[in-house]
């Protein structure tokens, strides 16, 4: 999971109530600042000392917090507010100058989502994670990475659906075997996509903890977003074949396959004359009257 | 169960009725000498008072000595129409011809549970509870609106003030209500503490009137053991609620 991080773009952390995705989201903010690069937080959803609350020293000199939890709408209109609102303060990651490799984390990209237009954001977003791209620029490109924080349940298909398409990766929270376990699906340009599964704790200090997980899966899923579903829960018959019935399914023969005994049944005796099987009755009419013709004459 | 500071505790209900956690609470802040400040939009103040007492609070005389300032939402929304008002109504909104936001109702809130320096007694951590927030949405909010008025409840209360909240939302389950929903699961997220009490999946029994549901998030640190979820069943008494583990009802033993 650790190679979400070697890759720049946007990173999907797709998190439900049942499996809250923020502590993942401050282990790879943690281990994007212990290796040396520059995070831009944008946060809403909670405070900045909430949301620096187990970090240590060396992480939390390393974050560039904006602030769009005190007062994102402009109510209190003391002048804390982040000027131009949610849109205003993406802007303003968007223009930072600072050099080398950067992570850009939003908690979250629902809240965001909820009060900006799918398609702005989207955007934004595509503007954000392609500032690695730097045309007439002589300098080293820069890795821009963006980690995303989605409340999958918020959304419908279509707002989901655009961020997906925009995703390099998207990582999807659950729990596999009663451990908390994070599914992988990456797609990368010109590379076939790639699933996996790896099972994961985050221990006090936001360090992640990589457990041994189960086998890779032998089919990548189509979808990762929705669930395999089983056509056989909730029938009230069988579908399902035992060995010996199947045996008697093979062996059957159909009434519309001809075999050798099958043709010879279908000859029929007209006195003592065989005609032969054929494959429309008008032929086998006109076979019979130039029999008959032939025996009056 | 201790009364930490700066938590939102989501009660939510489907296929039941979830008030029994509101009078809880009411009477539980109340009990623990909470400045409450009590968003009541469903009941009137006597029904609210009937329970209390029951529960062991008189609502009357917290709200004399000013311990509870309660917003009775059905004598107040008559009040938006009938009656000039000089400042923003909290319930402004039900004159508006397209539903804006709820900042009126937070600023009343706000109002509410700021700390005052003129001699009186000091109460202890404040509290802020809703009853009930779905009905905002019936009456023509907007989903993200509730949740922008959440949000800047928690900044106020949960993070500035360091209380805590408690506010009930209703599982419309079945009835594919998409807002209601959303409302639900935005709060879920933002919550410290979701207590559901579901109705049982078999139907109405006279000694089990449902089981409740217990769902800790957001953990201040995060531990790879711990108990996340946990379920009882109950039974609604009159000055009570008797919890058991599930089938463990005395009535079946």
């Amino acid at each position: 999971m650790l190679d979400l991080l070697a890759v720049g773009g946007l990173v999907l952390l797709r998190d439900s109530v049942e499996w809250e995705g923020r502590s993942l989201l401050k282990a790879l903010i943690k281990k994007s600042a212990l290796c040396g690069e520059q995070v831009h937080i944008l946060s809403c959803e909670v405070s900045e000392e909430e949301f620096r609350e187990g970090f240590d020293s060396d992480v939390n000199n390393r974050l560039v917090y904006y602030d769009l939890f005190r007062d994102p709408l402009n109510w209190s209109k003391t002048g804390e507010a982040f000027p131009g609102g949610p849109l205003g303060a993406l802007r303003a990651i968007c223009k930072r100058t600072d050099s080398g490799p950067v992570t850009i984390a939003l908690d979250s990209l629902s809240w965001l989502l909820l009060h900006l237009p799918c398609t702005m954001l989207c955007q934004t977003l595509h503007a954000l994670s392609r500032q690695d791209v730097c045309p007439g620029d002589s300098s080293p490109v820069r890795q821009v990475r963006v980690l995303g924080l989605l409340h999958e349940e918020l959304h419908g298909p279509g707002p989901m659906a655009a961020l997906s398409s925009l995703a390099q990766t998207e990582v999807t929270l659950s729990c596999t075997m009663g451990q908390a376990s994070a599914h992988i699906h990456c797609q990368r340009p010109r590379q076939r996509p790639t699933h996996q599964t790896q099972l994961f704790s985050i221990l006090p200090d936001f360090s992640l903890d990589l457990q041994e997980g189960p086998p890779p899966e032998s089919q990548p899923h189509l979808d990762p977003h929705t669930p395999p579903v089983d056509p056989m829960a909730h029938l009230t018959f069988n579908l399902r074949l035992s060995n010996k019935e199947r045996e008697a399914k093979d062996s059957l023969t159909l009434p519309f396959q001809f075999s050798s005994e099958k043709n010879s049944r279908l000859y029929c005796t007209l006195g003592q004359v065989r005609l032969p099987v054929t494959s429309s009755m008008s032929q086998m009419l006109m076979m019979t009257w130039t029999k008959k013709t032939q025996m009056t004459t | 169960m201790s009364a930490e500071a700066g938590k939102l505790t989501l009660l939510c209900d489907v296929k039941t009725d979830g008030s029994f956690l509101v009078h809880h609470f009411l009477s539980f802040y109340l009990k623990a000498n909470c400045k409450v400040c009590f968003v009541a939009l469903i009941q009137s103040f006597s029904h609210y008072n009937i329970v209390g007492q029951k529960l062991g609070v008189n609502l009357t005389m917290a709200r004399e000595r000013g311990q509870l300032v309660f917003l009775e939402g059905l004598k107040s929304s008559v009040d938006v129409f009938f009656q000039a008002q000089k400042e923003p109504h909290p319930l402004q909104f039900l004159r508006e011809a397209n539903a804006g936001n709820l900042q009126p109702l937070y600023e009343f809130v706000r109002e509410a549970l700021k700390p005052v320096n003129n001699g009186e007694a000091a109460w202890r951590c404040p509290v802020l509870l809703v009853d009930d927030l779905s009905v905002l949405l019936s009456l023509g909010m907007g989903v993200v609106a509730v949740l922008d008025f959440i949000h800047y409840c928690r900044v106020a209360v949960c993070w500035e003030l360091k209380g805590n909240m408690v506010v009930l939302v209703h599982d419309s389950d079945d009835a594919e209500d998409e807002e209601n929903d959303i409302l639900l699961n935005g709060l879920s997220h933002q919550s410290h503490l979701i207590l559901r009490a579901e109705g049982l999946a078999t139907g109405f029994c006279r000694d089990v009137h449902g089981q409740l549901r217990i769902l800790w998030r957001r953990p201040s640190q995060p531990t790879a053991q711990r108990d996340r979820s946990l379920t009882y069943q109950y039974k609604i008494q009159d000055k009570s609620v008797s919890f058991f583990a599930k089938g463990m009802s005395p009535a079946v033993l």
